[in-house]
């Protein structure tokens, strides 16, 4: 009834490329912008905050970076905790040395340090491919890893090998530390999964995109339409590995507030991320999101059902959270490879004809 | 002989012996890659699993006990008997079959023609239900397994070796359970080779790891195929489940093997038996004596790393590996 594009013309360029043509999503997508910036804040509170939609939106930048690298370029990582853990450290040290520095400074100087990072560890992938580049990222997730635990350096030399945010402010408001507002918190990062979604939204739909998908889908073919492989997987790492930094920044100084980092970003956080990618879709930054939502959603709704409702220990609760989710991923990769956001599409494609679908 | 010398020496041959039981792991990925060109992650947790069942099964404890007390408030937790190793292990190869047989049915079998990589991701997700239903299944507590393999340190060894040093030096420490682990190693390797050169369900299965269609074409199952080759990476997985929850508990870091086999089978190539042998090998020793030579001056823990960085290296020189077939791309 309401979603067609029926009766609605473009007439200019501009108008017929913009990310949403049909009028129904591009309002919706205002609508829903409009309600996470001017209406949550006011009714959020710290259970709401700290449960689900604080972890939501980090991994939610998280997955966007993991989704460029894996699902726009087609090169598999295992490392994204490992590199979590460079913009949570990177982060640390910016916020330790200077601290009169915005945190929205503190915090994309990090994503910056991780592009790097990631370009570095991204090297090997001109010459290795598939599962041999896998397996190869797996050397960045465990040496990055190693090294924050070993060199104290990283962690100021501090007694307890952990690290703990500070204290900073955005134009004078409080958004790391104990004294943080739940909405102070939100909309810090709100913003940067607001960012971080255009920008991934308009690089996929562009050029850099375009080519990132041609190496995705043969690499050889698209080497010999001219498209260059070393800047083409080089930047596909240095911008997935900048978002990747952005939320292990986020995940440190303003979701957690101290982290020890073989807990909080070691190879279980890589197979989250990369589940929640899976789940979400391949190669859409929809599909990120809704991964994200899933995947931090689920063990939210389970612990509820079980030891809430059914009154079971947590122990078996969370091994019954393990069965599920390996079920659940075997399942979304039998049924629909493409995940989520293809089932969202699919329930588009229908809705565009409906309620007279003949 | 200077005493760090032989120190050396002794570490390279624990490094040996740990490089089997790398091996062992590596093995199981091997199989199952070369019939069926899945990555199979789950290896590790099949290894959890295998280990699990052996213990319950021994031990008489009741499935799901946890469970079934949670739901209908009952407390049950043993049978109460307790059955012998060698029947107990002969058991768990027959659950080992029948997860085979439920992997080909319910999983491989809808993703024929898919990607190799979205066949990794499933064998990813059934580590992950594999891992919580052995938890659900036998509780997830550290346990102890003894099938009667000798354990402790090789005092004949030491009391042959402890002469070549100055006195501070009192021989070489080995574990006597890592030498049945390299004689089981061995044995099993030969084994295979020999199943799958002298039977005709070898030979079946290695004209399907050739080729697919041909394999089909002459009258082979490729389902039957595939049940068994899993059936045999089960048996594989038991073995290494044995070996290292023997020597470490059974528990939930035996999962990570897994992962230390990965760079095991980059260096070897993941298409060959003694590759993996080899690589095993290779990564046992190098990562003890890099550890040895230049972990106290690091910070120690290079274990953790050691072996995907030197995979890392290596495969930026020969990305098919020691003994992989050489990879050719065409358009």
């Amino acid at each position: 009834m309401f979603y067609r594009e029926a009766g609605d013309f473009s007439t200019s360029y501009p108008e017929d490329s913009q990310t949403f043509p049909i009028k129904f999503d591009r309002i919706r997508y205002y609508i829903v912008l409009a309600i996470a910036f001017l209406v949550v804040p006011f009714i959020i509170n710290d259970y709401w905050a700290n449960a689900i939609l604080l972890p939501f939106l980090i991994y939610a930048i998280a997955s966007i970076g993991l989704n460029i690298l894996t699902g726009y370029c087609g090169q598999v990582s295992l490392g994204t905790g490992g590199f979590m853990a460079v913009g949570a450290y990177a982060c640390y040290k910016f916020m330790t040395a200077f601290p009169d520095l915005s945190m929205f400074i503190n915090v994309i100087l990090a994503g910056v340090v991780t592009a790097f990072v990631g370009m570095l560890f991204g090297l090997p992938s001109l010459r290795i491919k598939g599962f041999y580049l896998a397996v190869a990222t797996l050397a960045a997730q465990f040496f990055l890893v190693w090294l924050f635990n070993r060199v104290p350096w990283f962690y100021n030399y501090s007694a307890s090998g952990q690290i703990n945010a500070p204290e900073r402010e955005v134009f004078g408001i409080i958004v790391t530390g104990p004294n943080t507002a739940a909405w102070a918190s939100y909309l810090f990062c709100l913003i940067f999964v607001t960012f971080a979604a255009i920008i991934a939204r308009n690089l996929t739909r562009g050029s850099t995109g375009r080519k990132w998908m041609a190496i995705r889908d043969m690499d050889i073919a698209a080497e010999i339409i001219g498209v260059n492989p070393l800047k083409a997987k080089l930047t596909a790492f240095g911008v997935s590995s900048f978002f990747i930094g952005i939320s292990g920044a986020l995940f440190f100084a303003v979701y957690l507030g101290a982290v020890e980092v073989g807990e909080a970003f070691g190879i279980t956080k890589s197979f989250l991320i990369l589940f929640m990618v899976i789940i979400g879709g391949l190669g859409s930054v929809f599909g990120s999101f809704a991964g994200a939502a899933f995947m931090v959603l689920l063990p939210v709704a389970l612990k509820v059902i079980g030891v809430d409702v059914l009154g079971w220990p947590t122990d078996i609760v969370a091994h019954f959270q393990l069965v599920i989710v390996g079920a659940l991923i075997i399942m979304f990769l039998i049924v629909e490879p493409h995940g989520l956001a293809q089932l969202w599409r699919l329930a588009k494609e229908k809705l565009r004809l409906w309620p007279f679908p003949h | 002989m200077s005493d760090q010398f032989l120190y050396a020496i002794e570490v390279t041959m624990n490094g040996l012996m740990a490089g089997v039981l790398y091996a062992l792991v590596a093995l199981g990925f091997v199989l199952i890659y070369k019939a069926s060109g899945i990555f199979n992650y789950a290896q590790g947790v099949m290894a959890l699993f295998a280990a699990m069942t052996l213990v319950g099964i021994m031990d008489g404890q009741v499935p799901f006990s946890h469970l079934i007390n949670a739901a209908f408030g009952t407390k049950v937790h043993h049978f109460g008997w307790h059955v012998p190793a060698l029947a107990a292990i002969l058991l768990t190869v027959g659950v080992m079959v029948a997860l085979a047989w439920m992997v080909q049915r319910f999983v491989m079998r809808h993703l024929v023609n898919q990607e190799p990589i979205i066949l990794f991701m499933a064998t990813i997700g059934l580590a992950y239900f594999l891992e919580g239903l052995s938890d659900l299944m036998w509780g997830s507590e550290i346990k102890k397994l003894d099938v009667g393999l000798p354990q402790g340190g090789s005092l004949w060894i030491e009391d042959m070796t402890s002469g070549l040093g100055s006195d501070n030096f009192y021989g070489f420490f080995i574990d006597n359970l890592d030498i049945v682990a390299a004689i089981v190693a061995v044995l099993l390797v030969l084994a295979l080779m020999a199943f799958s050169n002298y039977t005709k369900e070898g030979r079946a299965l290695r004209a399907v790891a050739d080729d697919h269609q041909a394999a089909l074409s002459v009258g082979i199952s490729l389902d039957f195929i595939w049940v068994l080759v899993w059936s045999v990476a089960g048996f594989v997985a038991l073995v290494a489940g044995i070996m290292w929850g023997t020597k470490s508990g059974v528990q939930f870091s035996l999962s990570l093997i897994a992962l230390k086999a990965l760079p095991v089978l980059m260096l070897g190539g993941f298409t060959s038996i003694p590759g993996a042998i080899v690589g095993g090998l290779i990564i046992g020793v190098g990562e003890k004596l890099f550890e040895f030579a230049l972990g106290p001056m690091l910070g120690g823990a290079t274990e953790n790393w050691f072996a995907y960085v030197l995979a890392l290296l290596f495969l930026v020189f020969r990305p098919q590996g020691l003994f992989g077939e050489k990879i050719i791309e065409r358009v």
